[in-house]
């Protein structure tokens, strides 16, 4: 969660520095200045720029498993295994199923869920508290509680359907059903975060562009449409990289609900990297596999800042 | 005409109040089932209706079947760890970029920046690496490590540093203040909004992360609450006592939850300052 905030602090940015008077009163200290950075400075090398560097090698050998095992170099072979591994292409598969079919809705209703609530009525604030209040739990404990509404049979999702006279399906059971009980899991988790940040987005649309569109005659779908989504094209940026990012870096609720099963059907590719490395020790497998995420994150990284830039000077 | 000005806002607001339901079900669920009595019966586990005279039993084979007091502490060191030192290294490098001119600034800004891209999640594997070669392979302080250095903090306190007039620091500076000073008595605590804000954005994500403590952690006595639930969660799927389960996951959701209903407008703010503000 650290993380995603930041993005926005570069598009929403409002001017922060309001004309910095330049005093200087003594000599720069560039020495001061680096030591101050040296602790950061330190942490970043060790486990973001390392870690990049390492994994890159680290896919270039193999080390097998257990006493005695001598590292190799391979070339591409890992990467050669690991594509030709239907686990992995399932897995890469699966994640933009999963990826398109949380996106979507979770964006969709966060906008909503912030157009119903942007005023500040008592009735609003109870009900924006309800709908943040999942993204603040752990995704492990919405998992545990997931894993009796799934139940089939005295679950509570079948209880209340049952009650409807639906019968539903086995919900984490079935290979064609269980990604989606993962997708509308991970929606009502993550749609309440993005909300807060449409509201905001809200406060930031201008009323008299509001009233100049209903002067005009614009009813409430075109003040949406032509006023409202343009204005907030920065806010709905982030929160589409901050959400594709979720997609590739969350998977305690596959851990804990599914361990990517049945057949495969819920892998996604942080718990194939994560089951190469910590149950199959295939640490050449794990890497690869890494490097390959790790492209997708900055693709969906320098993609999205494009994006943003692109739509910050729309607005500009 | 006055009856559709109120029709359409009643059923708004009517949808508004289903759909809260629906999302608040999970929770009052789990309120409800773990106070349930094991003999009101399982086929109507699922009923959200607090039918029963309401007992403690489920958190007390919780507690017998899981070292929740042991979780805690555990998770407390490790949130209360990261906190302390980013605390320190982002007041730091905020007040670096906010205050000093260096040649590179703006290179070694971009420097933080890419940690915002590259999240230690998507990294486990390397970095546990790392953690072996520091010895720090199980061990809490090997939970901790990866987060020490926080982008996000810097900027914030970049951000927030910029915000404060320097009157203030040159006033303390004629008075012969080192910088040291000025930043412990002057910048800080006007900077303490974004302190705040940094703080609960940073205990909600570790108080909650799960792959890489499983990653670092094997020894059971350094299991965090995440990862104690999930072996709980195992045990009591086995078992099938979902009231226990029930129990289980209020008490590692409990503490945040309290906390937030306690100050809930600071973390409403506290999210969205750090979304808008930066």
């Amino acid at each position: 969660m650290t993380v995603d905030a930041i993005i926005t602090a570069d598009v929403l940015d409002v001017p922060s520095s309001p004309a910095q008077t330049v005093h200087r009163r003594r000599p720069p200290s560039w020495g001061l200045a680096y030591a101050l950075l040296l602790p950061s400075l330190l942490g970043l090398a060790a486990f973001t720029y390392l870690p990049v560097l390492r994994v890159a090698i680290d896919s270039l050998y193999v080390t097998p498993h257990g006493a005695g095992g001598v590292t190799r170099f391979v070339g591409l072979e890992n990467f050669a295994r690991v594509l030709g591994d239907p686990a992995f292409r399932q897995a890469a598969l699966n994640n933009l199923v999963y990826a398109a079919g949380t996106v979507a809705p979770s964006v969709v209703l966060a906008l909503a869920f912030a157009l119903a609530v942007r005023r500040s009525t008592r009735f609003n604030a109870v009900v924006r508290t309800i709908l943040f209040f999942p993204s603040l739990v752990p995704l492990v404990a919405a998992a545990s509680l997931f894993f009796f509404i799934f139940l089939p049979g005295v679950g509570l999702l079948d209880y209340y359907l049952a009650k409807l006279g639906v019968s539903g399906p086995n919900w984490i059971g079935n290979t064609d059903v269980a990604l989606w009980s993962i997708v509308g899991l991970t929606v009502w988790k993550n749609a309440g975060y993005y909300m807060l940040f449409y509201i905001a987005g809200l406060q930031n649309v201008p009323r008299d562009h509001i009233e100049a569109a209903t002067v005009d005659g614009a009813n409430a779908v075109q003040r949406l449409w032509y006023v409202i989504l343009p204005a907030l094209r920065p806010t709905t940026a982030f929160v589409v990289t901050i959400a594709l990012i979720h997609m590739l870096t969350a998977v305690d609720h596959v851990v804990v609900l599914t361990k990517g099963g049945p057949s495969n059907a819920t892998n996604l590719l942080l718990f194939y990297i994560f089951q190469e490395a910590h149950e199959n020790f295939d640490t050449g497998k794990a890497a690869a596999a890494t490097v390959i995420s790790v492209a997708a994150l900055l693709v969906v990284s320098l993609g999205s800042l494009r994006g943003m830039e692109a739509g910050s000077r729309r607005e500009a | 005409m006055r009856l559709d000005r109120h029709v359409g806002p009643a059923l708004i607001a009517a949808a508004v109040a289903t759909i809260a339901f629906v999302w608040a079900t999970p929770f009052l669920w789990t309120l409800v089932a773990a106070f349930r009595p094991e003999s009101a019966g399982s086929a109507d586990m699922a009923s959200l209706l607090p039918d029963f005279t309401p007992t403690l039993a489920n958190f007390r084979l919780a507690f017998e079947s899981g070292d929740f007091g042991l979780y805690y502490v555990n998770t407390i060191i490790v949130v209360v760890g990261v906190l302390g030192v980013q605390l320190v290294t982002i007041s730091l490098a905020g007040y670096a970029f906010a205050r000093l001119e260096f040649p590179g600034r703006d290179v070694l800004f971009y420097v933080f920046l890419v940690q915002l891209m590259l999240v230690p999640s998507a990294l486990i594997v390397p970095n546990l690496r790392t953690t072996v070669d520091l010895g720090l392979y199980d061990t809490l302080a090997g939970v901790m490590a990866p987060y020490f250095a926080s982008a996000f903090g810097t900027f914030l306190m970049r951000q927030t540093f910029r915000g404060i007039p320097r009157d203030f620091e040159e006033a303390a500076a004629i008075d012969g203040a080192p910088w040291w000073a000025i930043v412990w008595h002057v910048l800080l605590p006007m900077a303490r909004p974004g302190l705040i804000a940094f703080a609960i954005v940073s205990v909600t994500a570790h108080w909650n992360e799960f792959l890489w403590p499983l990653m670092v952690i094997n020894d059971p006595a350094n299991h965090t609450l995440t990862i104690g639930l999930a072996t709980f969660t195992k045990g009591a799927e086995g078992a099938k006592e979902w009231g226990v389960l029930a129990a289980g996951t209020l008490l590692v959701m409990a503490p945040l939850a309290i906390v937030f209903v306690a100050f809930q407008r600071r973390f409403v703010e506290s999210f969205v300052f750090s979304g808008i503000k930066g």
